[in-house]
């Protein structure tokens, strides 16, 4: 029985790890996708939010400030810069009424050869070493709590309370508030909103802007949660989001349960070794890396009839066609 | 009265050719990717930025031949992935999904390769076309998707792309892999494609015969779309699925066809990128590159069989100007991926471009109209 304990006290604090950041850049294609931009530069974003958090979290380092404080710095950093760059995505796709596939593909690829080069040149080396340990060792108190105090309060990361705290903020914005409702309107029916005087033009942008915030926030807690260094990548972490986004069938608590499944299964690819009952049989981890995108290709395939996403997600929208 | 001068006839051409719209809009992609490319080395290191600007612009034509040959050895895989590209594009399908083709049949290229050594001098001819075959079948599931399941495209060659690189890992570490140096173990001498006459030719540059096949195919491509029924049956669906399917042609088979052939060129593409010494597979969880790099060329080339050849060729050079931009300078090549990016999104945003440079070449010429009448 304490064996059991011991494993799931191993496995589940990873899994809250890869869960927070998944459901969250998860949430930011949601809200990019629910008001009618559909949104594969995730990835990039992360990449390139997750490189000027840490940059500038490696620099503040030095300055002897408290490591918490400076990774929720770390982590505002990444989501302004993720709506900096998403706002190349929302001129694209908005103003310009381009291909929406077209100029996120620039936008993932930019990324990542932006940010090797300029590490190259500042730093010699394309790894970018974090400097510092940003796991809590022990919340006081809570930590003692039986059960949750090993999971939740110890060796915990701040993304994580703060991932919690977006995610109910974000969820009452989008379905309790005027400006939540427009923005679903505008990724089901354009017209229809524009028509009631809502500008869909600004919903969208708006709608993409908040999913930059969230990849770019996703990018430095990828980094923080499974890397000592930034090396120009965050390893399709961005597209398993957009899975865990399908799979959720673009709603949060779908976004929820998908995140908790992927983040098992990815926990398992990495980890099977050490939990025992999976170190005997010998699946390969490349068999469970695989799995989340299979799966959602097969949910694809049998719920493609009745999908939830938005209807006019992928449109750009030309109030002269109404 | 004043006479018409050649001016007047070049505003004319433009004004009733959309092709030369579209062309120019291309080349002002490419200067505007060359321009962020170039801002971005002032930004970071100014005094190296213009010695470094100009390698890349004019690296080609360093070293004679060779570089030449090295040039069209680069765009190779690239005018493959660019074609298969276009060649889903024109049918009205996304295909985002070229470097999962890509990597599949880069896997069983040279696991035959490695294995079949019993094939003698064919092998490497097998081999190329076990790429191709490979990448037949990857492409051919996300098309099958769409046709009966209305899956969309992109999202299912997203999924796809990392499925391939996760079995071609796999595949790798169980059948062709090199424990000492943990990586896959490289083509057999026979399954290497040939240099032939190239080698002396070009000075002693990488390039090989993949270039032929990079020719026919595009050659196949241009008559399959310009010339066959089917391909005018591609380019309908492409256009408008419901009218085609009104007009008794079927769609379905039209999609998954498309995107079964866009798979097998960039299957080919994958076997020549690895039939090659001194490439080999490896076990890192990274996406090839080479796949998105096609889609810049397929924009640029205007999802033409024969423009994406040429586009291709343009990308050979910028890759020669990297190659010794790292050479002479401290920049690193990733700066060529930067250009391409941005190119990507300027392409992106081509529409915009093609109305701005009607209107303008509209404006100049009923300027020059008026003035002919006062």
């Amino acid at each position: 029985m304490s064996e059991l304990f011991d494993t799931l006290n191993f496995l589940i604090p990873l899994i809250i790890a890869s869960m927070v950041p998944l459901s969250l850049v998860a949430l930011g294609g949601l809200f990019s996708e629910r008001s009618g931009v559909v949104n594969i530069a995730l990835e990039g974003i992360m990449v390139m939010g997750g490189f000027v958090g840490i940059v500038l979290m490696r620099t503040l380092v030095d300055s002897g400030l408290p490591l918490q404080l400076i990774s929720l710095i770390g982590l505002i950093t990444g989501a302004l810069v993720g709506v900096l760059y998403a706002a190349l995505h929302a001129f694209a796709s908005v103003t310009m009424k381009s291909n929406q596939i077209i100029s996120a593909t620039a936008l993932n690829l930019f990324a990542p050869a932006l940010s090797v080069f300029i590490a190259r040149i500042f730093y010699g080396t394309s790894n970018i070493n974090l400097g510092g340990n940003y796991t809590i060792p022990e919340v006081p108190v809570l930590s003692s709590i039986p059960v949750l105090g090993p999971w939740l309060f110890t060796n915990a990361y701040l993304s994580t309370y703060l991932g919690i705290v977006i995610f109910a903020v974000a969820i009452t914005f989008l379905y309790k508030t005027k400006l939540g409702l427009r923005i679903r309107a505008c990724g089901e029916n354009p017209q229809a909103a524009d028509s009631l005087g809502v500008n869909v033009y600004k919903i969208r942008y708006l709608g993409v802007l908040i999913s930059g915030a969230l990849a770019g926030m996703g990018g430095v807690i990828f980094v923080l949660s499974f890397a000592t260094r930034f090396q120009g990548t965050v390893a399709g972490f961005g597209f398993l989001a957009l899975a865990v986004m399908i799979f959720g069938q673009w709603k949060p608590r779908g976004i929820l349960l998908a995140a908790v499944f992927f983040a098992t299964v990815r926990v398992i690819a990495n980890a099977y070794t050490a939990i025992p009952g999976l170190q005997n049989i010998s699946i390969p981890s490349e068999i469970y890396s695989m799995l989340p995108y299979i799966i959602t290709l097969v949910v694809l395939a049998f719920a493609s009839k009745n999908s939830r996403a938005p209807k006019a997600a992928g449109e750009p929208y030309d109030a002269g066609k109404r | 009265m004043r006479e018409k001068t050649w001016v007047d006839g070049l505003l004319d051409y433009f004004l009733n050719s959309s092709t030369a719209v579209k062309v120019l809009a291309s080349i002002i992609a490419i200067v505007g990717g060359l321009i962020v490319g170039l801002v971005i080395m002032l930004i970071l290191d100014p005094s190296r930025a213009f010695a470094g600007f100009s390698t890349i612009l004019f690296g080609l034509f360093r070293n004679g031949t060779q570089s030449i040959g090295n040039m069209l050895y680069y765009a190779v895989p690239i005018i493959l992935t660019g074609l298969s590209v276009a060649f889903a594009f024109r049918t009205g399908l996304f295909n985002i999904g070229a470097t999962g083709q890509l990597t599949f049949g880069a896997f069983f290229a040279v696991y035959v390769g490695v294995n079949w050594t019993f094939l003698g001098s064919f092998h490497w001819v097998v081999a190329l076309l076990a790429g191709g075959l490979a990448g037949a079948f990857w492409g051919m599931i996300p098309g099958m998707l769409k046709a009966f399941r209305n899956v969309n495209e992109v999202v299912a060659s997203i999924m796809l792309n990392y499925v391939a690189m996760y079995f071609s890992t796999l595949m790798v570490k169980t059948t062709i892999y090199n424990q000492s140096v943990a990586r896959a173990f490289g083509p057999a001498e026979s399954a290497q494609i040939p240099k032939g006459f190239f080698e002396t030719l070009t000075n002693g540059s990488s390039l090989n015969y993949g270039l032929f096949v990079a020719f026919l195919v595009t050659a196949i491509l241009h008559v399959i779309l310009a010339k066959t029924t089917f391909g005018y049956q591609l380019k309908s669906v492409g256009f408008n699925r419901d009218a085609s399917r009104y007009a008794g042609m079927n769609e379905k088979r039209n999609i998954i066809l498309a995107m079964t052939i866009a798979g097998a060129v960039s299957g080919l593409a994958g076997a020549i990128m690895f039939l090659v010494p001194g490439r080999f597979l490896t076990i890192e969880s990274n996406l090839l590159q080479e796949g998105f790099t096609g889609i810049a060329v397929s924009l640029l080339g205007l999802s033409s069989p024969i423009g994406v050849l040429i586009a291709g060729i343009f990308y050979g050079s910028l890759e020669i100007g990297g190659f010794y931009l790292q050479v002479t300078t401290q920049f690193v090549p990733e700066l060529i991926e930067i250009i391409i990016a941005a190119i990507i999104y300027i392409s992106a945003l081509a529409l915009f471009f093609q109305n701005i440079i009607y209107k303008t070449l509209k404006k100049r010429k009923d300027a020059r109209l008026e003035a002919t009448h006062e």
